[in-house]
């Protein structure tokens, strides 16, 4: 694997809802994990590009989430808003390994909003 | 070759032998030339036709849909074999005319047929252009014209593989769709750097893309081809930047040219088609031109609606007419794939002196652009939501001053006029505001009051029928709705309505209704499976569809179906609302409004402990508790419940509130006890799941202080029992009720209550409330349910009852004890 990243393993794929999202706390803000209907992991910074609503707190569809406030959707690979919307959540690279799930939280990388940020 | 003339026409004692007229082309502009020309003097003429493909008048338009498989080619037929019979007609098909004599009146056909004529009406429409490029003529490339051209697609697609579709605009677009639903592997090239850039301007032609690569279409802009490759057939095509892309069929979609050699080769005077003066005559008096072949006053048209006005022209002429003129079109555009709504009109490029309107719903995937000049529509663009095309089309064909309604022109013609929860846009509120001059059908010309007309006048009951008499929406099929909105209100409760509405979303070509049908009729149990069986285009949905097909499935197997958190947006997945800054309201339930110093003073204690910043009495009688952090949900509820006090379900699309006014128990004026009342309909009541939210009321007096007529249902007590208001609501259009009944017990208007409820979770679709509801199935569809049924009415409330043994849990309880969705509470972890 990637050998630059340093990995902080911070809980298992179990305790992750299936289409769903919980939330990892750090320095830096809250990061949103999710977890899609085929068991895939993602990781973005959880604050919508638009306004700042809790990705955490969306409907999460293929690999997609729909933010609760405005509906913006956001890819869950990139970060990227699914156009037309433009704007992007900051991602953090994310691997599990043996059913745990470890963030690379160093190379976070921060998002750009669209209007509205914060 | 032998040498051929009409059989002499019959001889006949009283009249000159008639005129004859021999029609070159049998496709969309000839035939209607002929149909029109057959309404005004069916007997003037011998008529024959010459078609150079085998089969009888078929409606080019929708190849599209028979390349997608959505109709087949016998649906597409305009006329049979047997119109052309029985109007005499002498069709002859699958003979191309080659040479026109001009001195000698005659037309010569491929097969050595000559047809002698007095008129000559040539509508050969256009071929495609096939750009110049080695390879061009392989086998395996095709252009999208005709049905040999579908039907060499679908064979290639039978055959699966890569498609490259060249060209990335209407026809090629279509062609991509369709190639595509047929399982094949398929990229677009385009020239230029937005899909359809003739039509679209950036923002569509985006959104367009998105929703095209979405469906699994690569498209690749800016993509100049140098080459096709392949021996005996295709098998790459090669761009100018060297990237090649292998295909096993490539399909030319780069534009068409008027097909005008028999004219040019006749000595017409042609420029970039038939040159035609407004009576449609070509240079030589005996012959006139229509369709796509032409060229008037310095034009050229691909679309049919135009071609159609041509038609009438040409018709009337023929027919004898001296004064109808042709003076040119403008043309709008609308793209045929399912599912993808795009309209234009105009010019939309903008610049000095334009004003922009622009609208984004990015949610719903709508964008809509108006460009108006000197206060005059100039063009329009619309993505994803395109029923006002029309209008602004009316009015920018009129010039129509738009100053008086600037502010709210991108919010189309209802705006304002309509009602509906959460400003959901209502189209027959829309139709229904168009005068009748409002063109519906553009491909046809017809306007709104010669359908209605023909409805009323000639007891037309259905979408077919209006075809027939009215040819809206014969051609591309895009008015569809509005005729449908048309036939609803001219009919009212006489439409039946058609099979054929909208999609429940991107995910699926299925509408609510056909969804909660085949839910019920294939016993279909849960999310997976219902998106299994009607064949979901998405793995798990999206926002749209989950939260309905979760509703749907809770109402359809009470007690069965177990409820599927992960598609409830948030505020019903921890039963609270969540507030702009991410944060939490928390409104306890207040039984019809009555609380007590022992709830006050719990209220007062969670405020103190979790240090909640604001307390606000809400509209709905309660008290709303605001900024309540996430994880503290559960500890506030904990402290609720201990108190006695459960969920309000302001949250919910379900039962919220039951607004009382004191009633006989303290005010002079009342009539009953509407307090007690409230209480009772509410504690029948809360906990259950409507497709939108329900909220009640009882006034005590026709005094109605609890504002009982604009709500869901409202009670109004009077002196010899209740009158039950139904179909209102406040919100941004507000809809006053329309009195279902007077009843004379409590009694009654419980079993009403819960029979009305019920009647509203199963036929009204997600996300509508009971106003639209009842718009849309009128008032007299519940009425036949519940007034006239008593029978019905016992039923439906007997449902409602037993669903709402399962659902009067209190949510709160649940989730403070631990036992449901600890995770929703607490984060996974904390790091750093
Ligand atoms: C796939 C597809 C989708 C389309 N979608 C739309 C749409 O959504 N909206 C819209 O407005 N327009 C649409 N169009 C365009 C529309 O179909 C044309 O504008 C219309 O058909 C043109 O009518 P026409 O009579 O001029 O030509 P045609 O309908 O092409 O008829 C010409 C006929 O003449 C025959 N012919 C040619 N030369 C000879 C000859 N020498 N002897 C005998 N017969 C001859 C041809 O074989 C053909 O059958 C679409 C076209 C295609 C191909
Ligand atoms: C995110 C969106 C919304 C939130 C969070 C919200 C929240 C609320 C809350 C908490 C109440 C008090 C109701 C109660 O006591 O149960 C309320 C009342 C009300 N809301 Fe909303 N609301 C929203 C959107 C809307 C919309 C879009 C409309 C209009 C269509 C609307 C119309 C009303 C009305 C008319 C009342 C008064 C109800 C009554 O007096 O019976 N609300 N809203
Ligand atoms: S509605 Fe009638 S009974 Fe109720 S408070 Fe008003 S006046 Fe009194
Ligand atoms: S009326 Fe008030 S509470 Fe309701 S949606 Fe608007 S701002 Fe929010
Ligand atoms: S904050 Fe996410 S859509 Fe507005």
């Amino acid at each position: 694997m990637d050998q630059s990243i340093s990995w902080i393993t911070v809980g298992s794929v179990e305790d992750i809802p299936r289409q769903g999202s919980r939330v990892v706390r750090t320095e830096g803000g809250d990061i949103a994990l999710f977890r899609t209907v085929t068991d895939e992991v993602y990781a973005l910074e959880d604050r919508c590009p638009h306004a700042g609503g809790p990705l955490s707190q969306g409907i999460v569809h293929g690999a997609r989430v729909t933010c609760p406030l405005h509906n913006w959707v956001i890819d869950l690979a990139s970060g990227e808003a699914v156009g037309p919307d433009e704007g992007c959540a900051g991602h953090c690279p994310v691997r599990v390994v043996d059913g745990t799930v470890q963030l690379g939280l160093a190379a976070f990388r921060p998002g750009r909003g669209g209007c509205g940020h914060g | 070759m032998s040498t051929h003339t009409n059989p002499p026409p019959p001889a006949h004692p009283l009249k000159a032998p008639r005129e004859r007229l021999v029609v070159v082309g049998n496709g969309m502009a000839g035939i209607r030339t002929l149909e029109e020309l057959l309404a005004k003097a069916p007997d003037r003429y011998d008529i024959t036709v010459f078609g150079a493909e085998p089969h009888p008048n078929y409606n080019r338009i929708m190849l599209s849909p028979v390349l997608a498989g959505e109709k087949t080619f016998e649906q597409i037929v305009l006329n049979g074999r047997d119109w052309y019979e029985a109007n005499g007609i002498k069709l002859l098909t699958g003979d191309r005319v080659e040479a026109v004599d001009r001195a000698n009146r005659t037309v010569t056909a491929m097969s050595g047929l000559t047809v002698a004529y007095d008129r000559l009406l040539i509508a050969t429409g256009s071929t495609p252009f096939i750009i110049p490029v080695p390879g061009a003529t392989l086998p395996g490339v095709v252009g999208f014209r005709d049905l040999a051209d579908v039907e060499t697609m679908l064979e290639a697609a039978a055959r699966g593989g890569r498609a490259v579709v060249i060209g990335g605009g209407l026809l090629g677009l279509e062609a991509a769709n369709g190639l595509k639903v047929k399982g094949m592997d398929v990229t677009v090239l385009h020239l230029m750097d937005t899909l359809m850039e003739r039509q679209l301007d950036r923002s569509a032609g985006a959104l367009l893309r998105h929703e095209l690569e979405g469906r699994g279409i690569a498209v690749l802009t800016g993509a100049d081809t140098a080459e096709i490759v392949g021996n005996e057939r295709v098998s790459a095509v090669r761009l100018k930047n060297g990237q090649e892309l292998p295909a096993d069929l490539v399909v030319m979609a780069v534009g068409i040219r008027p097909n005008m050699a028999l004219g040019k080769a006749a000595g017409l005077a042609c420029g970039r088609g038939i040159q035609v003066d407004d009576a449609m005559t070509t240079s030589d008096p005996a012959i006139l031109s229509v369709g796509e072949c032409v060229e008037h006053r310095g034009q050229t048209y691909g679309l049919v609606a135009p071609l159609f006005e041509m038609a009438k022209v040409a018709a009337d002429r023929l027919a004898g007419g001296v004064e109808s003129a042709y003076t040119g079109s403008v043309t709008s555009t609308k793209l045929k794939v399912t599912g993808v709504d795009v309209f234009s009109a105009g010019d939309f490029t903008g610049g000095k002196d334009c004003e922009d309107i622009v609208f984004r719903d990015a949610a719903r995937g709508v964008y809509k652009r108006v460009v108006v000049k000197e206060n005059r529509i100039l063009g329009a663009v619309l993505y994803g939501d395109t029923k006002d095309g029309g209008w602004y089309f009316q009015m920018l064909k009129d010039g129509t001053e738009v100053a008086p309604v600037r502010d709210t022109l991108i919010f189309g013609p209802n705006f304002g006029g309509g009602f509906g929860g959460e400003g959901a846009a209502n189209p027959k509120a829309a139709v229904a505001a168009l005068p009748d001059s409002a063109e519906i059908c553009g491909c046809n010309g017809v306007c709104k009051g010669t359908i209605v007309k023909a409805i009323t006048e000639k007891g037309l009951s259905s979408l077919d029928e209006v075809r027939a008499h009215t040819k809206a929406s014969a051609s591309c099929g895009s008015c569809t709705g509005q005729v449908e909105q048309l036939l609803a209100l001219t009919l009212g409760d006489g439409y039946a309505g058609e099979a054929k509405a909208k999609p429940m979303c991107k995910c699926t070509d299925r509408t609510h209704d056909e969804v909660r049908r085949a839910i019920t009729a294939l016993e279909l149990k849960s999310i997976p499976d219902v998106m299994q069986r009607l064949e979901w285009r998405t793995p798990d949905g999206c926002h749209h569809c989950r939260p309905a097909l979760n509703y749907y499935l809770l109402c359809e197997w009470p007690g069965e179906y177990k409820d599927d958190s992960r598609s409830r947006y948030i505020n019903e997945r921890v039963h609270a609302n969540i507030q702009k800054d991410g944060t939490y309201s928390v409104v306890p339930r207040m039984w019809g409004g009555l609380t007590s110093a022992k709830e006050l003073r719990a209220i007062a204690d969670v405020v103190d402990k979790f240090a909640i910043p604001t307390v606000k009495v809400t509209g709905g009688q309660r008290i709303d508790l605001f900024g309540v952090k996430k994880e503290d949900l559960p500890a506030v509820w904990a402290d609720l419940n201990a108190a006695g006090m459960v969920s309000g379900h302001a949250y919910a699309k379900g039962l919220r509130t039951v607004k009382t006014c004191v009633g006989s128990e303290w005010c002079r004026f009342g009539t009953q006890d509407s307090t007690g009342l409230g209480v009772k309909l509410e504690r029948m009541t809360w906990g259950t799941w409507t497709p939108h939210k329900v909220k009640l009321a009882v006034s005590g007096c026709p005094r109605n202080c609890a504002e009982a007529t604009i709500k869901d249902l409202g009670v109004v007590c009077v002196d010899s029992g209740y009158e039950l208001h139904v179909g209102g609501n406040g919100g941004m259009h507000v809809r006053a009720c329309d009195l279902l009944v007077k009843v004379e017990t409590e009694a009654e208007v419980l079993e009403y209550t819960g029979a009305y409820m019920q009647l509203y979770r199963e036929e009204a679709r997600y996300l509508e409330r009971t106003a639209p509801w009842l718009e849309r199935v009128g008032l007299d569809h519940i009425k036949r349910r519940l007034v006239d049924d008593p029978e019905g009415r016992a039923a439906l409330n007997a449902r409602f009852l037993f669903s709402q043994s399962f659902s009067q849990d209190d949510p709160w309880a649940e989730r403070a004890s631990g036992s449901v969705d600890r995770h929703e509470f607490a984060p996974l972890a904390q790091v750093g």
